[in-house]
């Protein structure tokens, strides 16, 4: 034992610094990091942000500079706090609390202290930061929009939080990030790369040189340039048409899948979002839960389709098997069932075309109930009747490239069984009889019906909607863009459906809004909806709906016009359907008649009823 | 077959091979923590690794000096070598330098000496002839009071200048002398003194009194069952806050403010400006930068900022863990390990007694620095400022350690069974 003291002693220690040193170096190390290391400085450069263009090469946003004024708390040295805020025009004890959560955030990493200076504040503040130690000027890049439209497509940017710094080390506090639309979408393609310089730093945080002569130091990468698949002049008119209204409109072009307009009403002006009155606009637009402004109605609002779902009733009935094109059905007003009864605001007998034409309640809840019973079970009706549905994209996410979106709902058997309480309780096909007409448990996106739309005018297919037309430098985009997507409807079923949809137009719903010239076809909707007040499930007027393709043959664009409360199809949907295919055709308006009435037309008094508190009647 | 005859001579290649690896790895970072903008190449002798470098090469000249003398000359003079060294520190009261509160260095024009650094040698000389002595009996009280008068002579010395690290190395000496028969008992209050000493420095005389007086209530609490007399445990507790006191009451009353600096400098307290800890964190960043293969000769950016204070010297082990990372610092720690146990093990293999007492005395004197030293830059011991053997700048300690290394290497070529 005397002899192996020291011995095991001198062991032990090893044994001990080497599992120290493992512990530092190894197992606790952090990721290596020179922004983390207190030695070294970090001064970044920002690129410029990529811009945005229509399909057209017309310039939609670029940018402008803007200056933040920062802090790097640690650095802060004593200084005359009065007259600094009054340069920087706030109040001693809003410095105060600026500076207590910079150095909150942390002492070492810069934060801002007044974002966005103008230009007039910029010149008069530069030339005295030189007194203050700890503060410094950082010029960024903002958004200079060059258009009053697309705000939903476009999107914004704005700071980084807290949440995205910790999940995305690229960004540093007070940077700007993508939050919604093209900019969230393709923000790392727009963004480019900032340039970053390492510099190295004594105890006394001296700057001492460049790190390691500057081998980590980068130069900043301006960011791509975006062509988009908008058409700024069809997106500009849609915007106009619907001042007043709520909803949406969505353009498709069949044969590439390109969203050609992407129109939500209310919007707002993208410039809001821009400059020192940034968070209070934003905050406006953001309380405003009446108009709901920043809600992108086209892409979030899951509505009853109403009647163009019946055109893809109509082909389901084709592809199943349970009705030829030339079978008659005779409508006697109404599609009875047991001792209820679906009312039809037409009488007398009915083939294909025509009862797509006069969009005849009787013959689609027939067709809809041949479909269910040639399965032996109402389960497998449903499933199958799904399934055919989900290849038109609908029920769930279309895959589009913009960061919202929402399912719709194409109910599944299981959906049905629960809410029958299957198998205490058996249910009939009859059950689900309204989804013939798209009323029912069935919601679409507006989106999601232009989707189906294009894939009618296509005869069977359609290629995954998108914002994105080219990005300008050498990258691609998506390959899934470029993918026909095929639905379970062969494409000689088509035929007779797009035939009832040019009749609508010919002698149906839609004869009043004909446009002159181009050969249309199309379907209007009338959708009942519900809504809540005081706990009361109360009608609302019927939503206004329409969905339409031109020309004929050879489709150019696809279309579906959403008017929230408009009454009747043909009343306001189908006025702005036709308007904005004769716009995108022919780039000027004919039936003048139209535009005058959709221009100067406003809902806004049919809005207010739900609000008024006092009684009010529908559908007038 | 041959015997070896006296005169045979045959040094251990392996312990010089190792003191060459520490010493040459020593430079290089030396080198690398003192590089500055204004430095004229390798050679600049105005410039601390230069420096370094002059002190290596006197330092081959005391070895050969070293071993060129009788290895009979060392056993016979050892008295007389102890007696110049304790001169040498009481000289220092009358002709020493004071530098950063510290009496403890000789000023020779350009450069200084601390002769602390040599006593070690020396005490280690004069403690084991007195133990060898065949008239020496450990067991016995006066004997041991001897021996432990021999220590306290150069540790009063040095206690006064003020310089508690090199105190605390004196601790070392228990090592040889359990391994020569001395009850366990005294490792045990040596050991115990030591923590208690750092202890009160470093968290003050009521914290660790209480702490002592808490862990012995707990331990009488477990073993009441046993009819334990209480009084054995007053008496324990009574030396101890008697020694914490005394240690906490000759620091805040007999020294002076400049003394206490000192003090502080060393355990990282007041004076650094940045808090206590200061030292120990940035030290710590600087090995934790490493990784597995550091960051590169002269590339660490830790060092290069100067961000761990003494850098060159008590912290240079900072600079291996930043620069040569995990595998770096690991080789290091073997050699020293390799280093030590080598002494142990030749140690055991000398034919006589001094010899054997010596080379223990070398180990574990080379255990206490490099424990004390590389634990308080990983921050699991207290700072305390004593140089990494070998490895540190300083001429003086340097030279000190390659003495007191090398006479062993002599003894050992000539003592030894093979």
């Amino acid at each position: 034992m005397r002899k192996l003291a020291l011995l095991i002693l001198v062991l032990l220690s090893g044994v001990l610094f080497i599992a120290r040193l493992f512990y530092l170096q190894i197992y606790d190390a952090s990721p290596e990091s020179l922004t983390q290391n207190s030695a070294i400085k970090v001064v970044y450069d920002y690129p410029q942000r990529g811009y945005m263009f229509d399909r057209n090469m017309e310039l939609l946003v670029s940018n402008q500079p803007s200056y933040d004024v920062m802090v790097v708390p640690r650095e802060v040295k004593p200084l005359d706090t009065l007259e600094f805020c009054s340069l920087l025009k706030i109040t001693k004890e809003e410095f105060k609390e600026i500076l207590r959560k910079a150095r909150i955030y942390s002492p070492r990493l810069p934060s801002v202290v007044i974002p966005q200076l103008n230009k007039a504040d910029f010149a008069s503040l530069s030339e005295k930061m030189y007194k203050y130690e700890g503060f410094y000027i950082q010029r960024r890049s903002l958004r200079d929009y060059q258009v009053d439209h697309s705000a939903n497509v476009m999107g914004y940017i704005a700071e980084v939080n807290n949440a995205i710094i910790k999940e995305n080390p690229y960004y540093q506090m007070g940077e700007l990030i993508g939050t919604a639309g093209v900019e969230k979408q393709y923000e790392e393609v727009l963004r480019g790369v900032k340039g970053v310089k390492y510099i190295q730093r004594d105890r006394f945080n001296r700057e001492i040189g460049p790190y390691k002569d500057g081998i980590f130091d980068t130069l900043p990468e301006r960011g791509k340039d975006i062509q988009l698949t908008i058409d700024a002049t069809l997106q500009k008119y849609g915007q106009e048409l619907m001042v007043n209204k709520r909803g949406g409109i969505v353009a498709i072009e069949p044969d590439s899948g390109e969203i050609l307009a992407l129109i939500t009403a209310p919007s707002y002006d993208p410039s809001l979002l821009v400059g020192r009155n940034r968070s209070k606009n934003f905050t406006k637009l953001w309380y405003d839960t009446i108009s709901k402004p920043l809600y992108d109605r086209v892409l979030m609002g899951e509505y009853p389709p109403g009647s163009p779902f019946k055109a893809l009733t109509a082909l389901i009935g084709l592809q199943e098997g349970a009705i030829e094109m030339d079978d008659i059905i005779s409508c006697t007003g109404g599609y009875h069932f047991g001792r209820r009864v679906l009312r039809c605001h037409h009488r007398g007998p009915v083939a294909m075309v025509s009862g797509i034409a006069r969009s005849c309640n009787t013959y689609f809840c027939t067709v809809y109930k041949r479909v269910m019973d040639s399965y032996p079970t109402p389960q497998d009706g449903i499933d199958a009747w799904r399934s055919d549905l989900m290849s038109f994209g609908l029920g769930d996410y279309l895959g589009y490239d913009l960061p919202t979106g929402r399912r719709g709902n194409i109910p599944t058997s299981a959906y049905y069984n629960k809410i029958h309480k299957y198998p205490e309780h058996r249910w009939s096909s009859l059950a689900t009889i309204s989804n013939a007409i798209g009323q029912g448990e069935v919601l679409l996106t507006p989106i999601q019906m232009a989707n189906f739309t294009a894939a009618i005018a296509n005869r069977g297919y359609y290629y995954t909607p998108h914002v994105i037309k080219n990005i300008i430098g050498p990258d691609t985009i998506p390959q899934k863009f470029k993918e026909k997507q095929h639905t379970k409807v062969k494409p000689e079923y088509f035929e007779p459906v797009v035939e009832g949809m040019f009749q609508v137009y010919e002698n149906g719903t839609a004869s009043s809004i004909r446009v002159p010239g181009i050969e249309v076809c199309g379907k209007t909707g009338t959708a009942e909806n519900f809504t809540r007040i005081d706990g009361k499930r109360v009608q609302l007027t019927d939503h206004s709906i329409f969905v339409a393709f031109a020309p004929k043959d050879n489709p150019k664009i696809a279309i579906s016009v959403f008017v929230e409360n408009g009454y009747w199809g043909s009343r306001w949907a189908g006025r702005i359907a036709g308007l904005m295919i004769e716009k995108y055709l022919k780039g000027e308006i004919t039936r003048t008649d139209m535009e005058k009435y959709v221009l100067e037309g406003s809902l806004e008094e049919e809005y207010a009823k739900q609000y008024s508190g006092k009684p009010f009647t529908i559908n007038r | 077959m041959m015997t070896p005859s006296k005169t045979y001579v045959r040094f251990d290649w392996l312990i010089i091979f190792i003191y060459l690896a520490l010493v040459i790895v020593g430079w290089l970072n030396i080198y690398s923590a003192s590089l500055s903008d204004n430095a004229q190449g390798f050679f600049d002798f105005s410039q601390i690794y230069g420096k370094q470098m002059i002190w290596m090469g006197l330092s081959v000249v005391l070895i050969i000096f070293v071993l060129a003398l009788e290895a009979k000359f060392y056993e016979n003079y050892a008295s007389i070598i102890y007696i110049a060294s304790v001169l040498s520190l009481a000289g220092l009261f009358i002709f020493g330098k004071t530098i950063a509160g510290a009496t403890a260095w000789y000023d020779l024009g350009g450069f200084s000496i601390q002769p602390s650094e040599f006593a070690k040698a020396a005490t280690a000389l004069a403690l084991s002839k007195y133990v060898s002595d065949i008239q020496t009996n450990l067991k016995d009280f006066k004997d041991q009071l001897a021996a432990l008068i021999l220590l306290a002579i150069p540790v009063i010395l040095i206690l006064l200048q003020p310089d508690p690290g090199s105190v605390l190395i004196y601790a070392a000496f228990i090592f040889p002398l359990y391994r020569e028969g001395l009850h366990g008992v005294y490792l045990f209050v040596g050991v115990g003194a030591a923590v208690l000493f750092v202890a009160t420095l470093a968290f003050g005389g009521i914290w660790t009194a209480a702490g002592v007086t808490l862990i012995a209530a707990f331990q009488f609490y477990r073993k009441r069952k046993a009819r334990v007399n209480i009084f054995n445990y007053i008496t324990v507790i009574g030396v101890c806050l008697l020694f914490i006191f005394s240690v906490s009451y000759i620091f805040n009353n007999v020294f002076k403010q400049h003394h206490r600096d000192r003090f502080n400098i060393v355990l990282g307290k007041e004076v650094d400006s940045r808090g206590i800890g200061y030292n120990t964190n940035q030290s710590e960043i600087a090995v934790s930068n490493g990784g597995w293969l550091g960051k590169g000769w002269t590339q660490g950016t830790q060092t290069k900022g100067n961000f761990v204070p003494e850098q060159h010297t008590d912290y240079i082990f900072s600079t291996v863990g930043e620069e040569w990372g995990f595998i770096g610092s690991l080789v290091v720690v073997l050699l020293f390990v390799g280093l030590i146990t080598r002494i142990i093990y030749r140690a055991e293999k000398q034919k006589n007694q001094f010899s054997r007492i010596y080379g223990y005395s070398v180990a574990a004197i080379l255990f206490l620095h490099f424990f004390v030293n590389i634990g308080m830059v990983l921050g699991i011991f207290p700072t305390v400022g004593i140089p990494l053997p070998f490895i540190s700048y300083g001429g003086s300690a340097l030279w000190g350690f390659t003495i007191l290394l090398f006479i062993f290497v002599k003894l050992d070529a000539v003592n030894s069974h093979y």
